[in-house]
């Protein structure tokens, strides 16, 4: 048609702009000395030789300050692995970055603790697997890591950085959950995530395993409730509910390539941390790109972006600008295809089907772990 | 459970807790307010009111000040003042001095 060849090439540029983006998760490495069955780090691990060096996190820190990043997540793995973590906080603090150390607190001192509150670490964000040294090293793989937590953060909070306990629940420790937010007033946090596990990478090895039941996450839900209002002013309480029960499903990622971004330890830039999951989308690295090249002109951040991927039950709904269509990796591993709803989502044709394989992997059994990195 | 819930009044001090602090967000124009996992974007008033958050002067005091200086009337300003801050101490975004 001749219109469409007159119209100037600007003009096809009619769909929104693509916002920047304000967070950047730094996955600095992937080692790790725990070994927690529902890591959301890839099956193939990437080896310390391959990783990024000091100036090269650097560069990419400074890039993504002038695309628009706020919030850097210094996350890993472990990134207390990393010998360079103070001089990277150090950098990205003078950058303006909003800082947030992602740590399970195993690799951590009382010296470097004080060393990151030196350096202006914002924030840091300490993991724990349960509420004793039992529960908690059995899942972590990881003989006195829970001892190890409860020193790391009376340490954070002597150096004044804030502190937020982070969990994530599951089969195992769903009943837990009052005692996590207990134990996180106790230990002075400002604020307490509680995140039910997702399922991708090692956590869906363990599908068994960790899989809720529908009476756990109802009871977490109400214990969660009373607890904001009974610590109202003094902990924020984030919760990230089960999917696999809800009627429609969570707005991944504030939906893919619009609010933020991942760097793997090597370099590759993903629009979520399982987006590697997708066998069709190949990923661009910070070696061979600019940071904002690859956020607003790359295939891997366009596939998802808009509706014109969508199929036509997501385009026609009016949920799709509340979740987006869903979590693009889970469509991917639960229908075989990562342009299908979502088949969290009630008016899923595969639904029906979820629902009744969520019912078995509950059930009680007797599956055995495979841990991170040791499977 | 030993909670006890701070309540904000016009004669509490208080001031940005520690991991709290303005950005000036030149990507996109405007003003930020940075805490764990959120960025509230805040105009010209929030953001005076977050600047005379110092930790000495009680909110009645700063109130007072603001009224003073847009020849507004203070009832209404402290009003503002208090909701303002009322909200930010539910973010657990405030250190409470007093």
């Amino acid at each position: 048609m001749s219109d469409t060849i007159a119209r100037p090439a600007d003009a096809v540029v009619a769909a929104p702009r693509v916002p920047p983006p304000m967070a950047m998760l730094a996955e600095l490495t992937h080692r790790c000395p725990l070994a927690c069955p529902y890591c959301s780090n890839p099956i193939a691990l990437t080896q310390a030789k391959e990783e990024l060096s000091t100036d090269e996190w650097v560069d990419v820190f400074a890039q993504a300050a002038d695309l628009g990043v706020l919030h850097l997540h210094l996350s890993g793995g472990e990134p207390a692995s990393r010998r360079d973590l103070v001089d990277l906080t150090q950098a990205a603090g003078s950058l303006g970055l909003y800082t947030n150390l992602i740590t399970s607190g195993v690799g951590l001192t009382e010296a470097r603790m004080n060393s990151l509150a030196e350096a202006g670490l914002d924030h840091i964000q300490l993991s724990i697997q349960g509420v004793s040294p039992e529960s908690a090293d059995r899942i972590g793989g990881y003989r006195g890591g829970y001892e190890r937590k409860m020193a790391v953060a009376g340490w954070a909070t002597n150096a004044a950085i804030p502190l937020t306990l982070n969990a994530v629940c599951h089969r195992q420790n769903m009943g837990e959950i009052d005692e996590i937010i207990e134990l996180a007033f106790l230990l002075k946090a400002r604020r307490v995530e509680i995140a039910t596990v997702q399922f991708h990478g090692w956590a869906e090895r363990n599908k068994e395993l960790l899989m809720p039941t529908r009476e756990q996450v109802e009871r977490a839900t109400r214990t969660v409730a009373e607890a904001r209002e009974a610590y109202q002013g003094i902990l924020v309480i984030d919760y990230v509910p089960a999917d696999y029960y809800s009627k429609y499903p969570k707005a991944c990622m504030g939906g893919w390539g619009r609010v933020g971004l991942n760097i793997t330890p090597s370099g590759r830039v993903l629009p979520c941390h399982a987006a590697e999951t997708i066998p069709s989308l190949s990923f661009e690295n910070v070696r061979d790109s600019a940071l904002s090249k690859i956020w607003y002109d790359s295939d891997a951040f366009n596939a998802y972006r808009g509706e014109d991927w969508m199929p036509e039950l997501c385009r026609n709904c009016d949920r799709k600008k509340v979740d987006f269509g869903g979590c693009r990796c889970q469509a991917m591993t639960l229908a075989g295809n990562a342009s299908a709803t979502d088949p969290v989502c009630i008016r899923s044709p595969l639904r029906d089907r979820l629902t009744r394989e969520v019912e078995q992997l509950a059930a009680p059994s007797t599956t055995t772990t495979n841990y991170r990195g040791r499977a | 459970m030993t909670a006890d819930q701070p309540m904000i009044s016009g004669s509490s001090v208080v001031k940005l807790a520690r991991g709290v602090r303005l950005h000036e967000d030149t990507v996109r124009g405007q003003t930020v307010l940075l805490a764990p996992e959120r960025a509230m974007a805040v105009d010209d008033i929030a953001v005076a009111i977050v600047q005379a958050l110092d930790g000495e002067r009680t909110l009645d005091d700063i109130a007072a000040g603001f009224a003073e200086k847009f020849d507004a009337p203070v009832a209404e300003i402290a009003g503002d003042v208090t909701a303002f801050v009322q909200e930010l101490s539910v973010r657990r975004m405030l250190e409470i001095v007093q």
